[in-house]
């Protein structure tokens, strides 16, 4: 039997991982274990996928993926801390024909954006929104976010969030999901193999919805980890964000083709 | 000779944007210029050049659709008013940092807080001062009547894409509510999409396949990149500085004094200039046009033409005084006259200012 070489194996057939086309080559700046990197990576590869490279105009925000536009390697635009969607809706009124998405964290989206979100997503402007929902201000230190559970420690809830006195969570995902705006509304996660499929399958409906003109918003939330805020290990960070995130933000779509299902 | 009408200053500003070939405009509503919005929409502007206008949920958003809009090359546009303004100063600061071109106005009216609808002039620091955070600028067109309401929107677009910069229409309550006839210039074609992805290489219109990707951003964590950023803003401000100054001078020749003054207590002041040299005054006007880039060097010729003493008028407690201070570095007397909170003074007040102020005082 002839010896079997590496050329052998290093075929177009063989196949199976390679890097996402549309990400540069930039190192990324997020920490070893964080939802965010995965994040990019399935929306490219869903925006290469489709096709809509050379359509596809997104919005960075102010957070942890304030440098988004450093690694995916498409036109992109930076928008002020909250005024994602307002940017994008500038965006997609004037260029009616190109596909714009958002990409934002939930201090970003819930908090200080939480009039731009709901107001583009109630006069159904037809962007995606891809929210990253870690319970917590990663880039500045961890800080509480609107997103952080009651009990949750933070650095400005440092003996764990009073809702008495520091308010409730807020679900902006349901809140949006009762809008008549939005079309797609859906809660996915990426901290496992299977989990990252279904979060692409929904990131790819939302693209498909507005490359179709689809009425409104497809709106992405994604539950992920902030392992350096929560000051845990990636590994028991998602083992605590599967215990104690997951129940109070359940997983699955709550609108689909503009009909509530859950 | 273009089609005249008679028209509010912020239905012809209005009026102005369309036939400018503007893109899009987003605003929300403030007294004194909702005008400018109710204009657009009775208009329908989208059925007439396909311009988009859109009520936002707040000032915020609209300056950050602006940002959006004006970062893909499009021709856009927003206006409001004193409080309203406040609230776009973190958007025009990011629009100053990633250099994108678009034209906004602000027609004043009192302050500070709510203040009064009424007209005021008190805004003057944060237009060519920066009211947002950073080292930046943006051109600031004063404009003195409607005609000049709808012309310096055509201009106001022209230079800040000449420029890639935010051009402001500094107005106020009295030139934005006033009737008078104006002129209109012929509709100026929107751009094509194909011309926009020409002539700016720049905007966010979709990257090419095996092109370079566009990034409009205001950020770099590298302090030295950013420092050079700001050297290269600050270049571009030096050119608008050297080519666009514009201001008009009224009776200086043979003038003794200067009022100094722009939007409508220009007006005014050319009223008390007349007064004046009725009593055999020789006084003249120096009508700013644009505040930033500020004439300078202007009021430095009229200081070696011998003038005594110049007199600031406007509707502030003394804002743009400053500024003719610095230019005439102590070679004459400078004052201020104005009056403020909503009231707009008389020509025979400002005529009396200049004897018993600046002459006599
Ligand atoms: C106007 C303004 N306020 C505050 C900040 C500081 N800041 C930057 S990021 C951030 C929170 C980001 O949290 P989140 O959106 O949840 O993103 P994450 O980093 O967790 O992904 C804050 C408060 C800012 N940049 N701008
Ligand atoms: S701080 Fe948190 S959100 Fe930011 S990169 Fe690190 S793990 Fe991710
Ligand atoms: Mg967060």
């Amino acid at each position: 039997m002839a010896e079997i070489t590496l050329e052998d194996i290093i075929k177009p057939e063989n196949l199976v991982y390679e890097k996402t086309r549309l990400m540069t080559d930039k190192e990324l700046s997020y920490c070893p274990g964080c939802g965010h990197g995965t994040a990019h990576r399935i929306t490219m590869e869903v925006i290469d996928e489709l096709g809509l490279e050379e359509n596809t105009i997104g919005v960075a925000p102010v957070g942890c993926s304030v440098l988004a536009y450093e690694f995916m390697n498409i036109d992109m635009t930076q928008a002020a801390h909250g005024r994602a969607p307002a940017v994008a809706t500038g965006i997609k009124r004037v260029w009616p024909d190109k596909i714009v998405f958002t990409y934002q964290g939930d201090g970003d989206l819930a908090a200080i954006g939480t009039g731009e979100t709901i107001h583009a997503c109630n006069r159904g402007e037809k962007i995606v929104i891809i929210f990253i929902n870690n319970g917590i201000y990663g880039m500045t230190g961890g800080q509480m976010a609107p997103t952080t559970l009651p009990g949750m420690k933070s650095s400005t809830s440092p003996y764990g969030r009073d809702v008495e006195t520091m308010g409730n969570p807020l679900k902006i995902t349901e809140l949006v999901a009762q809008l008549p705006g939005t079309y797609f509304v859906t809660r996915q996660a990426v901290h496992t193999p299977a989990a990252v499929r279904k979060a692409k399958k929904a990131i790819r409906k939302a693209f498909e919805n507005q490359r179709d003109n689809k009425p409104g918003v497809s709106f992405v939330e994604i539950v992920s980890n902030c392992n350096s805020g929560w000051k845990m290990t990636p590994i028991d960070a998602n083992n605590w964000m599967v215990d104690n995130m997951f129940p109070f933000y359940p997983m699955g779509d709550i609108k689909v083709d503009g009909v509530m299902v859950k | 000779m273009g089609e005249l009408k008679l028209m509010k200053g912020n239905e012809a500003m209005a009026e102005a944007a369309i036939r400018a070939g503007a893109d899009a405009y987003f605003g929300y509503p403030i007294t004194p210029q909702s005008e400018v919005i109710e204009y657009l929409m009775a208009e329908k502007p989208f059925e007439r050049t396909g311009m988009v206008v859109l009520q936002a949920e707040s000032e915020v958003a609209a300056i950050n659709m602006v940002y959006g809009a004006g970062g893909s090359g499009k021709r856009v546009m927003t206006s409001s008013s004193s409080p309203g303004v406040s609230l776009k100063q973190e958007g025009l600061s990011y629009i100053a940092g990633s250099e994108i071109p678009c034209l906004y106005a602000n027609v004043v009216r009192g302050g500070p807080g709510l203040g009064t609808i009424q007209p005021s002039q008190a805004d003057y620091f944060q237009s060519v001062k920066g009211g947002g955070h950073g080292d930046y600028k943006q051109i600031v067109l004063a404009p003195a009547s409607v005609q000049e309401m709808a012309d310096f929107v055509k201009l106001g677009f022209d230079l800040a894409f000449k420029y890639r910069i935010a051009v402001l229409i500094l107005s106020d309550g009295v030139i934005g509510q006033m009737m008078e006839k104006v002129e209109l210039f012929d509709q100026v074609p929107r751009m094509t999409d194909a011309e926009i992805k020409e002539k700016y290489p720049w905007a966010t219109t979709g990257k090419a396949k095996g092109t370079e990707r566009r990034i409009i951003t205001s950020l770099d964590l590298d302090s030295l990149k950013m420092e050079k950023h700001n050297h290269h803003l600050q270049a571009k401000y030096k050119l608008i500085t050297e080519n666009e100054v514009r201001f008009e001078l009224i009776g200086c020749e043979d003038a003794e004094y200067v009022f100094v003054a722009y939007g409508s207590s220009a007006r005014i002041a050319q009223k008390s200039m007349q007064l004046a040299r009725k009593k055999g005054i020789k006084v003249g006007l120096l009508r700013l046009i644009t505040l930033f880039p500020f004439p300078t060097k202007q009021i430095q010729t009229l200081c070696d033409q011998g003038i005594k003493g110049f007199l600031a008028v406007e509707m502030s407690a003394g804002q743009m005084v400053e500024d003719v201070q610095l230019s005439v570095n102590g070679r004459a007397k400078v004052a201020h006259y104005g009056r403020f909170g909503g009231i707009v003074h008389s020509p025979e007040e400002v005529e009396l200012a200049l004897e018993q102020i600046l002459i006599g005082g």
